[in-house]
């Protein structure tokens, strides 16, 4: 108890300082929180686009960015052939512009496509997509930001399009972009006959195995892979993770910078009360845990409030218009507690060499001289 | 050295220091130049001399709080020279009463006389009635919540008192004690002590200026420049 009053009442003696510290790691941690989760989120959103009503994405093998694949046609017809699977749909994905909208997803389906067989057409009907070249369907949001509506004209890169169809999804890239008929995309982005993926759906998920062996055999430009090895290898995912994480963990040394300053001016300010508990013997363990411990609380109480206050933050994002469909926040434990972790961390490190000062004060000089 | 007239038979010696040599600056300071004291068990001993005679300098060797550069320093028989002999020390074998308190402003009399406990890893319900004893026992009992703040002078070094003998120890080292008191203060804080150590069986080694004081202990020890000139039996 008195070891606690004594973290207690150092934090709470310099309690404006302590204040700035634990301010300090809870940006940090909105920060990394809101950063890490947004991003998550976004890659969870993509990852739901390849994976809909599909187990399996055959794409070009060694592409940085599937923007830059290219699978040819006839790999769609033959693995739509292959008895193991359910069907088999390309998609072309490209970047859009529209005047005041520079960059809109495109997706190039065919009628047949999963998403948008499972959407909610708002206006228009999936018969009206096929066969089509000079048409469109909207996401709903894209509809609301290009002030679009069925059968009007919008604009698109240098092309004019009619609006054949509205339909709402729950994923935000869905409901933010634009589905052109394959052909119409293939000649709109100069891809004749070729698509960015196809997504398979196997009649028995057990043999994705041999579906993938299949692939390796009969088109060795071309990889396949389940959703999850998608999302752990593709570089993309990984690119992004790794700096939401460097953000995050940035933005985290400085907090911890903040720490290791007020536990150092809280070892230097009471060197003689060190002293004093040196000569009533206290251990060296003693005194470094009690400017662990001080800088624990300071990292826990800064970690708590910085999860609240990026939980505020992503449901604020949420709520603002501009951000709506695109803020999709993926809160996951196993984040939360890392980045809890990584904020007692970060204080135990800030407190390092304070602790390591502390345990080498000496009390006969302490008392003599302070 | 002549023994103590009290303790020269029978009594064990508890302290003692021989050749022991100190300087600080480098070398350039030298503080101790040879002394050699011994203490016996039960004994209250008064260590007087002008100020920077060296007198809190052989206090903080004997306590374990600082090395000799030359000689040795044991206590109980045994000379300190590992961490954990240190520590063993200081939370079992030696209380310290420092001129200034050298309480912690912020907590309670009794949160500050629990310190020594909390050091020793002492049950605390042994600890708490250990303190509740040593308050009665100076008078401090109504104060035990309140801050080190609102205490006067004389209850401060009580307090310091209380907290010095809180895991019994054997010896009490005590430099000026009562050196920032007023008189009256100084005299209530100078009975407790000699009572408390009297009952308690412990050794006395108390640094001070005050001939009166010193008077009232077993033996006087003068130093002089770093060593230790005279050995009077005081009654």
């Amino acid at each position: 108890m008195i070891f606690f009053k004594l973290i207690f009442t150092n934090l709470y003696r310099h309690r404006i300082r302590s204040l700035i510290s634990v301010a300090g790691i809870a940006f940090s941690v909105a920060a990394m929180l809101t950063v890490v989760s947004i991003l998550q989120g976004a890659i969870g959103m993509f990852s739901s686009i390849l994976s809909s009503d599909s187990q399996i994405i055959v794409f070009e093998r060694n592409v940085s960015d599937l923007f830059f694949s290219s699978v040819p046609a006839d790999a769609v017809s033959k693995m739509a052939q292959w008895p193991m699977v359910e069907h088999a749909n390309p998609v072309l994905f490209g970047v859009v512009s529209s005047p005041g909208h520079p960059i809109i997803t495109c997706f190039g389906v065919t009628p047949t496509d999963a998403r948008l067989r499972n959407a909610t057409w708002v206006q228009g009907d999936l018969h009206s997509f096929a066969g089509q070249t000079d048409s469109v369907v909207l996401g709903s949001r894209a509809a609301e930001f290009l002030a679009a509506s069925y059968g009007s004209t919008v604009q698109i890169g240098h092309g004019s399009f009619r609006v054949i169809g509205i339909l709402k999804t729950a994923n935000g890239f869905e409901d933010g972009g634009v589905f052109m008929p394959l052909g119409a995309a293939q000649t709109f982005f100069h891809k004749e006959g070729a698509s960015s993926v196809i997504t398979v759906k196997l009649r028995d998920k057990d043999q994705a195995r041999a579906f993938k062996h299949a692939v390796d055999t009969e088109f060795p430009n071309l990889i396949a892979l389940e959703d999850k090895e998608f999302d752990r290898s593709y570089s993309q995912f990984r690119i992004i993770k790794a700096t939401a994480w460097a953000v995050g963990g940035c933005g985290l040394l400085l907090g911890g910078l903040g720490v290791a300053n007020t536990m150092i001016m809280s070892v230097f300010t009471r060197i003689r009360e060190i002293a004093i508990l040196r000569v009533n013997g206290f251990s060296h363990g003693q005194i470094a845990g009690v400017v662990f411990g001080e800088s624990a609380l300071v990292s826990l109480v800064g970690a708590l409030t910085g999860l609240l206050a990026g939980a505020a933050l992503i449901l604020g994002l949420k709520l603002v218009p501009a951000f709506h469909g695109y803020v999709e926040a993926t809160v996951h434990l196993p984040v939360l507690l890392a980045v809890v972790l990584l904020a007692l961390i970060t204080g135990a490190l800030g407190a390092l060499y304070p602790a390591f000062f502390a345990m080498r004060v000496r009390a006969v000089e302490a008392l003599r001289f302070e | 050295m002549m023994p103590a007239r009290h303790f020269d038979s029978g009594s064990p010696i508890v302290l003692s220091a021989r050749g022991v040599w100190k300087s600080y600056d480098e070398g350039t300071v030298a503080v101790l130049k040879g002394v050699d004291l011994e203490v016996f068990a039960g004994e209250t001993v008064a260590l007087c001399g002008p100020s920077g005679c060296g007198k809190s300098t052989l206090l903080h060797l004997l306590g374990a709080l600082d090395n000799p550069d030359h000689g040795t320093v044991m206590v109980n028989g045994v000379q300190v020279q590992s961490y954990s002999d240190r520590l063993r020390l200081l939370r079992h074998q030696v209380g310290f009463v420092f001129q200034l308190h050298n309480l912690i402003p912020d907590l309670t009399l009794a949160e500050n006389c629990l310190i020594p406990t909390v050091a020793a890893g002492t049950d605390r319900r042994a600890a708490l009635a250990r303190l509740h004893h040593l308050a009665e026992r100076t008078g401090l009992s109504h104060r035990l919540n309140h801050r080190i703040q609102k205490l006067s002078g004389g209850e401060r070094q009580r307090t310091a008192l209380c907290r010095a003998l809180m895991n019994r120890p054997a010896i009490l080292l005590a430099d000026e004690p009562t050196g920032s008191l007023d008189e009256q203060s100084s005299s209530m804080v100078f009975e407790l002590l000699m009572d408390l150590v009297a009952n308690e069986g412990s050794t006395l080694l108390m640094a001070t200026h005050d001939r009166g004081l010193a008077d009232r202990c077993n033996r006087i020890v003068e130093m002089h420049d770093g060593r230790i000139e005279e050995l009077a039996y005081a009654r």
